[in-house]
């Protein structure tokens, strides 16, 4: 880690209040999302499948094709800027340069009919005037830091002759040959096995640590998330229900999906027996809730969650949307 | 995929390993070696077009050249395929005819594939009011049989060789509008176009360097299989005196004037006929063995 207090600096990346709602759909996919992330800290989104986490960023790198959805963006600043998400000019010069994206699938995220080391090189040139051979030194120096042994003779490989891990490696020195200053993982580590993830997840760190990019890592593996959250944002039905220091939300979860959340993972030690779910199915856009879209499977459930949730701050940056909140509390009260 | 214990093992690995270290091409140019029916084809087309090539230093006679003393005259060790109405050889005429036949089939594919290609990948891509309007033209255009729009546009566009090429072009091209559109439909939804986006590359390279490479394959084996259809429209429309112009060869001109005298002398119309569908199923099989070599399933 750096010495700087990164505590002074203004947050890298600010999202306040960002909505999407597909076109043709009857409520918004994505209601008033909320987060921020800072240089060198990771940002961890976590939500189930189709909780709108992978459109979230797929939305901030303007990569949703074009008029399908239709975008209230609220405030985002990016490095201090106001990002335009409707320009898709400037919005190509940031992505790649700037802020850049793995994705989930290194088996077929890299192009079949080319061979790597192009494939970087092109990665340079998009956003530099390098020559060909700065370009290829850049490409060879980055695939050594990404842990690629002989990287110069690596550079001739096509994709089919590398692993999985080996591949994704590529996809990380493809995205971070430019020094980004966000780096966004979608669920970088789920098509690979355990070993290769934590050897994912550990060259990730590293190369946080050793340039200070701010990193937004999206998954649903809560095991990920407490390896190398430092803030966590959690989300149910595109919305986000929780926010704060990793450790808050592991230890002291406020909100009721949250809870259900955190005790549905399976503990090495204690009684055995079922593991414990939340019951009930995530409304679908067509029958979301009014007010807290958690609603429906709550336990705590009660009339005034039919209107929006306040965002309670409960302290430390911990944040949970939820009437109740803090729970111990307001549960008391309300008895 | 397992990921090998030391990198020490990947290089070993892959330096042992002869299939896994070759670039694709060699892998395609394995399979396509070991099918015969395609290697038979390759051998077909290999043939036509030396002879084609060399036709000028061949030691025969020029194709025009009449000879009123051997008018119709049967194969002989004069002239090894016979004469035809006017006394000209046809050997002569069948090896110049050749050129303008592969020229037809080769230069017709290319315009079409020149127009076809492009205009695919713009609608395929961009989808929307793009590719409304070229997919509606381009089934406007199917909607005529191939060869009545190919006559059709001859005719309008006039009786030459590089007229009937033009014709036949455009009539071919909708087919490669329709399947390069539905490869980049499927190409366009792959993780490394998404990816070539999230790095930030213009859309024109995205399309140049991640889109056009990943549909060629299909593409080039239905320009093989189209070559020998443009084979066969060519001698139609020379058939038809609307393609290459006496008395200048061709095989389709060959077999019209033949066509007058199949009971006198029907060595006029066979071994033009012949050499049509030697050619044509040079490329066909060709396009098979194409196809099933580029067949990523079978890898």
């Amino acid at each position: 880690m750096s010495l700087v207090n990164t505590e002074a600096q203004p947050d890298l990346l600010v999202v306040q209040d960002f909505s999407l709602r597909f076109r043709g759909a009857p409520s918004d996919q994505i209601n008033r999302v909320s987060f921020s992330v800072g240089s060198g800290k990771t940002l961890c989104i976590v939500g189930e499948s189709g909780c709108g986490k992978s459109v979230t960023s797929l939305a901030m790198m303007g990569l949703l094709p074009a008029g399908a959805a239709q975008i209230n963006s609220g405030k985002m600043l990016f490095e201090g800027q106001a990002m335009n998400l409707a320009d898709p000019k400037a919005m190509r010069k940031i992505r790649g340069s700037r802020m850049t994206m793995i994705f989930q699938e290194p088996m077929s995220s890299l192009n079949p009919v080319f061979r790597i080391g192009d494939q970087i090189v092109e990665a340079v040139k998009a956003h530099s005037d390098a020559t060909d051979a700065q370009a290829r030194d850049r490409a060879v120096a980055m695939l050594q830091r990404v842990g690629i042994p002989a990287p110069a003779k690596r550079m001739r490989d096509y994709p089919h002759q590398l692993s999985g891990g080996m591949r994704q490696r590529v996809m990380i020195a493809m995205a971070l040959v430019n020094d980004p200053a966000l780096l966004i993982a979608d669920e970088p580590t789920t098509a690979l096995d355990v070993t290769i993830q934590a050897q994912i997840l550990e060259l990730i760190r590293d190369l946080q640590a050793e340039t200070g990019m701010g990193t937004i890592m999206i998954t649903h593996d809560l095991g990920v998330v407490a390896e190398i959250a430092d803030t966590v944002a959690v989300m149910y039905a595109g919305t986000v229900v929780e926010t704060g220091p990793a450790e808050r939300i592991f230890n002291d979860p406020q909100h009721p999906y949250t809870i259900g959340l955190m005790s549905s993972i399976p503990q090495l030690t204690g009684a055995r027996g079922r593991l414990s779910t939340v019951p009930g199915m995530v409304p679908t856009a067509r029958n979301m809730p009014a007010g807290c879209r958690f609603s429906t499977r709550c336990p705590f459930a009660r009339p005034v969650c039919t209107t929006e949730p306040p965002l309670v701050e409960i302290g430390d940056g911990h944040q949970a949307a939820c009437h109740f909140a803090p729970l111990e509390i307001k549960l008391k009260e309300s008895a | 995929m397992a990921q090998p214990a030391t990198p020490v093992t990947i290089d070993a690995e892959s330096a042992a390993d002869p299939v896994l270290s070759a670039r694709p091409e060699n892998r395609v140019w394995k399979k396509f070696r070991k099918h015969r029916s395609a290697m038979l084809g390759g051998v077909l087309v290999t043939f036509f077009v030396l002879i084609a090539l060399v036709a000028p230093i061949l030691p025969i006679p020029d194709p025009v050249a009449t000879d009123w003393g051997a008018v119709r005259k049967a194969p002989s060790a004069a002239h090894w395929l016979g004469t035809d109405e006017l006394g000209r050889d046809v050997l002569s005429r069948l090896v110049w005819g050749a050129q303008a036949s592969l020229l037809a089939g080769v230069v017709s594919v290319a315009i079409a594939l020149g127009f076809g290609v492009p205009l695919g990948i713009i609608a395929g891509y961009f989808g929307g009011w793009t590719d409304a309007i070229i997919s509606r033209c381009t089934e406007a255009l199917l909607a005529a049989p191939f060869l009545i729009l190919a006559i059709a546009l001859a005719a309008f566009l006039g009786p030459s060789l590089t007229n009937a090429m033009i014709a036949i072009g455009i009539s071919a091209t909708p087919v490669f509008i329709r399947l390069t559109r539905g490869q980049v439909l499927s190409v366009a939804a792959e993780d490394y176009v998404e990816s070539a986006r999230a790095i930030g590359l213009s859309t024109p390279r995205i399309l140049r360097r991640y889109i056009l490479p990943n549909v060629l394959p299909p593409v080039l084996v239905q320009a093989t299989l189209t070559v020998a259809t443009a084979i066969i429209a060519e001698a139609s429309l020379s058939f038809l005196g609307l393609g290459q112009q006496p008395p200048s060869p061709s095989w389709g001109s060959m077999l019209n004037t033949a066509k007058n005298f199949l009971n006198q002398a029907p060595w006029m119309a066979l071994w033009p006929g012949v050499a049509i569908f030697l050619v044509v199923l040079g490329f066909n099989l060709l396009g098979d063995g194409l196809r099933d070599a580029l067949d990523p399933r079978e890898h």
